[in-house]
């Protein structure tokens, strides 16, 4: 059995006067344990909503989420609001996109990671202390016990983000949720705080659910990936496999967007035409069709299933063929 | 800390001292003088001239305000015109007076004003939120006079539950040490006689309350809102703590930057709302000072009491700083 089981889950947002927005359309996957799983795709594919879902973080009123969550064999979305504020911090925990907003401005760092201890290790303050300390410094945070009495504003953005990790992974969590974790940093800290992170899933075996609109990231960190278009899997593969031959052509055209190196001067690079705005809806077409370079008369009458498809899954009628590896 | 107490007061030193100036002058830019007032309609141009000149008021302006000047500095504002006492000793009396009310007033506004904000944040959009907004209106909108009176035929004279005026029931004897009648019936320890000045507070109190109540009602509930909406409240979730600690920690403490800052200006507001409350309830306070002040031109007494309401809004607004500084580690002085 795996460690968490995503079957079928929906997202709909629904407010009075305005019409129901599905942001995330009957998608499945499965994360074992101590693997890495990316979630990728642009902003509004939604990615960040599936891991609001899983965690129960969704907003309380005008979202409903359908499907099941399965975490060790309990559906997280039938648990009451109690039981799964145990799990939470706990057994599941999430790291966000911007490190400073995320933490409370007012209150300690040292209070951010005893509280969750506190919380779910039954520690005092006094013990929590000595372990947050401890955790500071696996998270390769120099000075621990100073930091502890500092406020997220005294700290760089590289450490805060740390800080967060640390508070994630306080209890050990068997399932880690990353949300961009690396968007809002400097490229030189983004690539330690993804080597910390893949460092901290080895070590404690935590499985992780990356997400990422960045396949530079997936590259170096998941084992498995599921390309998200307008709130459904488009493609699913093992990383290798994915940047060896990308079946989906917007997964082609992710990896065609990234500018290369070694390619020569003046070529131009290619884009993915149009934008989310472009979509059609799921029901009787592809989503992507409007700006797809493959699309087929079919595409926009007959809504693609996910197939099996070369070890993984795909979801298209026209495929793009065997292509060049890209080097990410 | 202290340093920055320190430098704040000092920075208070050249505030005081334009705004002397501008008292000063305006004081004497108004119609008429106490010469006036003191004589009456039927003074001879003659006898105005000659107690002007009794009173220093004929000298050039910047010499008059030279010796006022050199006076306050040693400490001296003067005689009241009207009742010829030390102008210092007349408003030493009536201060403790105001302020007493103030202080009760603002305590009611805090007390009874952030926990209804916050429930009325937490149930956004329901019936408690609606009511609460409208109560609110209601509050800004009625003038404290009439909100006092309403206050005093409905408790006092209707119900006759509380004392319509006054400070204290002439038939107690109590002991005055500091002259805040409250304070000096615990530390005399009269409690009847503490009791009675509780009792004559209270409409007054709730009367001069009931703006700066439904300011900060509105600003809690506002910047709740916009608190609950922020990133690290999502964190703060995310390591499912307890809707309490969440609630306290991370939501309210938040919220109450903005709640203090508001604080601090209506505690300006409350000063000048105290002049018409003592006048509805016959409080001798500095609002009745200042009443009949204007009506005789009286200018030291006038002086000492608008450099003394400066005074006071000056240290109110350090104390919301320095407030502001323990609830917010970010605009702590490094």
């Amino acid at each position: 059995m795996a460690l968490l089981e995503v079957r079928d889950l929906s997202v709909t947002f629904k407010r009075k006067g305005i019409r129901p927005f599905t942001a995330v359309d009957r998608i499945s996957f499965d994360v074992e344990p101590g693997r890495t799983v990316g979630l990728v795709g642009e902003s509004g594919s939604g990615k960040s909503v599936t891991a609001l879902a899983i965690m129960g973080l969704l907003p309380k009123r005008g979202a409903e989420a359908q499907g099941s969550v399965r975490f060790e064999g309990t559906d997280l979305l039938t648990l009451s609001d109690k039981q799964l504020r145990d799990k939470r911090g706990r057994d599941l925990g999430m790291v966000f996109q911007d490190p400073l907003s995320s933490l409370n401005p007012v209150i300690p760092i040292g209070l951010q990671i005893t509280e969750v201890l506190e919380r779910h290790r039954g520690m005092s303050r006094k013990q929590a202390s000595v372990e947050a300390k401890d955790l500071l410094g696996r998270v390769g945070i120099p000075d621990p016990s100073r930091r502890l009495s500092e406020y997220p504003h005294q700290l760089s953005g590289g450490m805060r983000q740390r800080a967060l990790i640390a508070i994630a992974l306080a209890c050990k969590p068997r399932l880690l949720i990353a949300d961009e974790p690396t968007t809002a940093l400097d490229v030189t800290i983004q690539a330690q705080i993804l080597a910390l992170l893949q460092e901290l899933v080895r070590e404690t075996g935590t499985a992780l659910i990356m997400i990422t609109h960045d396949l530079g990231v997936v590259a170096g960190l998941c084992d498995e990936v599921n390309v998200m278009y307008g709130g459904r899997v488009v493609e699913r593969a093992e990383r290798h496999a994915l940047f060896a031959a990308a079946r989906h052509p917007y997964t082609h055209g992710l990896l065609e967007s990234i500018p290369r190196l070694d390619a020569p001067r003046g070529e131009k690079l290619l884009p993915i035409k149009g934008s989310v705005a472009d979509n059609i809806p799921w029901e009787h077409a592809c989503a992507f069709a409007p700006r797809c370079p493959n699309a087929l008369d079919r595409c926009r009458e007959v809504m693609p299933e996910l197939v099996p498809d070369n070890g993984g899954m795909l979801r298209c009628h026209n495929p793009v063929g065997a292509m060049q590896g890209v080097r990410a | 800390m202290l340093r920055f107490i320190v430098r704040r007061l000092l920075q208070a030193v050249p505030t005081l001292l334009v705004l002397s100036i501008l008292v000063f002058a305006w004081l004497r830019l108004l119609p008429g003088g106490p010469a006036g007032a003191l004589l009456g309609d039927k003074a001879t141009p003659q006898k105005l001239a000659d107690l002007n000149h009794v009173l220093g008021l004929d000298q050039p302006i910047f010499v008059q305000y030279g010796k006022f000047l050199g006076r306050i500095l040693s400490g001296d504002f003067g005689a009241s015109l009207i009742s010829g006492d030390s102008v210092l000793a007349e408003v030493g009396r009536a201060f403790p007076a105001t302020i007493e009310l103030a202080v009760f007033a603002l305590v009611l506004a805090i007390a009874f004003g952030i926990p209804l904000g916050y429930a009325a944040a937490r149930f956004h959009g329901r019936l408690i939120d609606n009511a609460t907004v409208l109560t609110t209106l209601i509050g800004v909108a009625v003038p404290v006079f009439f909100f006092g009176v309403l206050l005093k035929y409905i408790f006092a004279q209707k119900l006759g539950i509380l004392p319509p005026s006054g400070r204290q029931d002439v038939t107690i004897d109590a002991t005055h040490i500091t002259g805040f009648f409250t304070l000096d019936g615990l530390l005399t320890g009269e409690f009847d006689a503490f009791w009675d000045a509780v009792k004559h507070l209270i409409l007054p109190a709730i009367a001069l309350a009931s703006i700066p109540f439904a300011v900060i009602v509105r600003i809690t509930r506002a910047s709740v809102l916009d608190v609950q909406s922020e990133d690290f409240v999502r964190t703060a979730e995310s390591k499912g703590l307890t809707t309490p600690v969440i609630r306290r920690r991370h939501i309210l403490r938040n919220a109450l930057l903005p709640v203090s800052t508001t604080i601090g200006l209506q505690t300006g507001l409350l000063l000048a709302g105290a002049v018409l409350t003592e006048k509805v309830f016959n409080i001798p306070g500095l609002g009745y000072l200042l009443a009949q002040g204007i009506e005789r031109r009286d200018y030291p007494r006038l002086q000492a009491l608008l450099l003394l309401a400066a005074l006071v809004y000056v240290i109110v607004n350090l104390l919301v700083d320095v407030s502001y500084a323990i609830i917010d580690p970010r605009v702590r002085v490094r």
